[in-house]
């Protein structure tokens, strides 16, 4: 059915693997070329880790799926090269409506802020940012996909998991030291390893219509509760590339998914709303949805990413952005461990950072999904009363929840951040918030900066690498050990950062002009902030010690130093 | 100092009061005054604006505690 967007097919191909009797060995399977797969493969690719990505399909998403990609899923995809198409594609939106019958009730602007790579969200059909990702993964090189590869049976061994592969020509067996899965909601890996997905369901169906029209809404985010064009039930109109409207409607428990998806059902639905206009339909689903997770996201060689990891409702844009995260954290621990620069149990602390961003994710779209889908008479009673008081009660339009968009995860509490009060300064309480915005953990925010005379964005000069961020006056010294720290430990990047340009010493120097990079990052002259590979905050300090900075880059990469392994022996 | 509920009697006409909310709920349908509750716990929660004051009365008007 759709006709903005043709599916481009990849070709299924024979290869070596397939030799009868052949186990080919790979250091690193990639299972599902969805969204999640294919940001894990490009990741790794970027940082020279080569991996076999296998997909059981031959073609990027059928239909649109995820359509809000926030901004920090921008700021990781223009880190892996494709993050300027988003924009190019995409449509920019702020604004967001909330009406009652058929009156508005509440609006929010996520308030542009000026000095920002990207916005705050940017829509887009999956099957675009998917293409790309191929596209980008091919042009790197490291990469092998094997398209109409699926993945049927998981082992894992001692030292390696076995997978049985079904293709056209038939099953073929292979081996891996790593397997990412990336494989969906209904993933085959986790049926292989009989792990529980445990959570909520929701009893309630939603029907999306993607609808291309010529429209003059403007681009906002529109949610209706008990709309005339849809009594007792929610609508959400929301704007993609192309000319295509998602439109969700709520059906309840009780609808019919066979007949809700023909198209006089839908097309009648869609009159009711959109009035005698001219509109054709794209693509049309009936979903219910259910928040659940896995305990633990590693289980030894094998580790979960997106939805085969977790689920949750799609209200909050939380899947698709919460995946990207994932690959996030993921890969650059993994190739460090590939590496040889941190040890296996670097890759627990993907379990330590993103179970707990799951459970955010789980928590706020379950409390949209209560509001949205009220339980009984009473929770009804309860939703009705925040929408009714909303329109002339300030205090009640705060309550009002059609979705909590998705913010990045700040990783409070990481094994792998050096808090704040270490070392040497005054023991903060635990649990207290540190002197600095950012907190160790959470990512960095960007800023525009300049290097050389250029124009550029502080979280593209932070690039893939760990980073150390020392800000310093027009006229201090340099540090006289930092020399010395960027000659014994080379995979820390220094970067100096000052209100004008000055004597950066032969380092990269970027001059933060507007004070919006200090102003964002809580910098001050003196301030030393280490920053990991996924570009999230390992440590800050008032004033640079290189011993210090070494040391918060072994915390970062789950290096125990021997006082402390004596420490816990004792 | 954390706040806590006060559970003392502070109304100066309690039977007034009472008669108050017996009037407004008199005439209404179950929906209607499941509704009109659910707004006056939601004025009232915000106007105490202490979280933990109104999980205590919660608590309280829950039985898992008697206060």
């Amino acid at each position: 059915m759709p006709k903005t967007y043709e599916n481009p097919r990849f070709d299924y191909r024979r290869c070596a693997d397939q030799q009868p009797g052949a186990v080919a060995h790979h250091p690193v399977v990639v299972v599902g070329a969805g969204l999640v797969g294919l940001t894990a493969a490009v990741d790794l690719a970027t940082r020279g880790v080569p991996c076999l990505l296998l997909d059981d399909d031959d073609t990027v998403s059928f239909g649109s799926r995820a359509i809000c990609f926030s901004k920090r899923s921008l700021e990781i995809a223009d880190r892996l090269g494709v993050g300027g198409r988003f924009l190019e594609k995409g449509i920019t939106w702020n604004r967001g409506k909330v009406f009652l019958k058929d009156r508005e009730v509440y609006a929010f602007d996520l308030l542009p802020e000026p000095g920002h790579a990207y916005p705050a969200f940017v829509n887009l059909q999956q099957y675009y940012p998917e293409e790309w990702l191929v596209e980008r993964a091919r042009e790197l090189g490291l990469t092998e996909i094997r398209w109409k590869n699926r993945v049927t049976e998981v082992v894992q061994e001692d030292a390696r998991v076995r997978l049985t592969v079904e293709t056209p020509d038939g099953p073929y067996a292979i081996t891996c030291d790593w397997l990412l899965a990336c494989d969906g909601a209904r993933s085959q890996v986790r049926r292989c390893l009989g792990l529980e997905f445990k959570g909520q369901v929701f009893k309630d169906r939603f029907l999306i219509a993607d609808v291309i029209m010529k429209a003059d809404f403007p681009t906002e985010r529109w949610f209706w509760f008990d709309p005339p064009f849809h009594p007792g039930q929610s609508v959400l109109l929301h704007r993609q590339a192309d000319d295509v409207w998602r439109i969700d409607f709520q059906l309840g428990w009780d609808a019919d998914p066979e007949a809700e998806k023909q198209p006089e059902r839908v097309l009648s639905r869609l009159k009711a709303m959109l009035g005698e206009r001219d509109f054709e339909l794209e693509w049309v689903s009936v979903y219910t949805f259910q928040c659940r997770r896995l305990d633990r996201f590693r289980h030894g060689r094998i580790l979960f990413l997106g939805d085969s990891a977790h689920q949750v409702s799609p209200f909050g844009a939380r899947g698709g952005n919460g995946g990207m995260q994932d690959a996030d954290n993921l890969c650059w621990k993994l190739a460090a461990v590939l590496e040889g620069t941190a040890p296996e149990t670097l890759l627990d602390s993907y379990d330590d950072e993103r179970v707990p961003a799951a459970d955010d994710n789980i928590l706020n779209s379950t409390r949209s999904t209560d509001f949205i889908t009220p339980k009984n008479a009473a929770s009804r009673a309860f939703r009705d009363a925040v929408l009714e008081l909303s329109g002339q009660q300030a205090f009640a339009r705060r309550l009002v929840n059609s979705g909590r968009l998705s913010l990045p995860w700040g990783n409070a509490g990481s094994p792998l951040s050096t808090p704040c009060d270490e070392p040497g300064g005054v023991a903060l309480p635990p649990g207290a918030p540190c002197p600095g915005a950012p907190c160790p953990g959470a990512p960095c925010p960007d800023a525009p900066v300049e290097r050389d005379g250029r124009p550029d964005w502080l979280l593209r000069q932070l690039g893939d690498g760990f980073v150390l961020l020392l800000a310093l006056a027009p006229d201090t010294p340099l540090p006289a050990s930092l020399a010395a720290l960027a000659r014994e430990v080379p995979a820390i990047r220094p970067l100096l950062i000052a209100p004008a340009p000055r004597d950066a010493g032969g380092l990269p120097l970027l001059v933060d002009g507007q004070g919006l990079a200090a102003a964002r990052c809580g910098l001050v002259p003196g301030t030393a902030l280490l920053f990991r590979p996924d570009q999230h905050l390992a440590a800050r300090w008032p004033a640079f010690d290189a011993a210090a900075v070494r040391a918060a880059r072994d915390r970062a990469l789950g290096i125990v130093s021997d006082q402390e392994r004596k420490a816990v022996a004792s | 100092m954390t706040a806590h509920l006060e559970t003392g009697p502070r109304l100066d006409d309690p039977d007034a009061l009472y008669e108050a909310l017996m009037a407004a709920y008199r005439d209404l349908p179950d929906a209607e005054a499941l509704k009109l509750s659910a707004k006056l716990v939601l004025l009232l929660a915000n106007h105490i604006g202490d979280a933990a004051v109104v999980r205590e009365a919660l608590a309280i008007a829950s039985g898992r505690t008697d206060g």
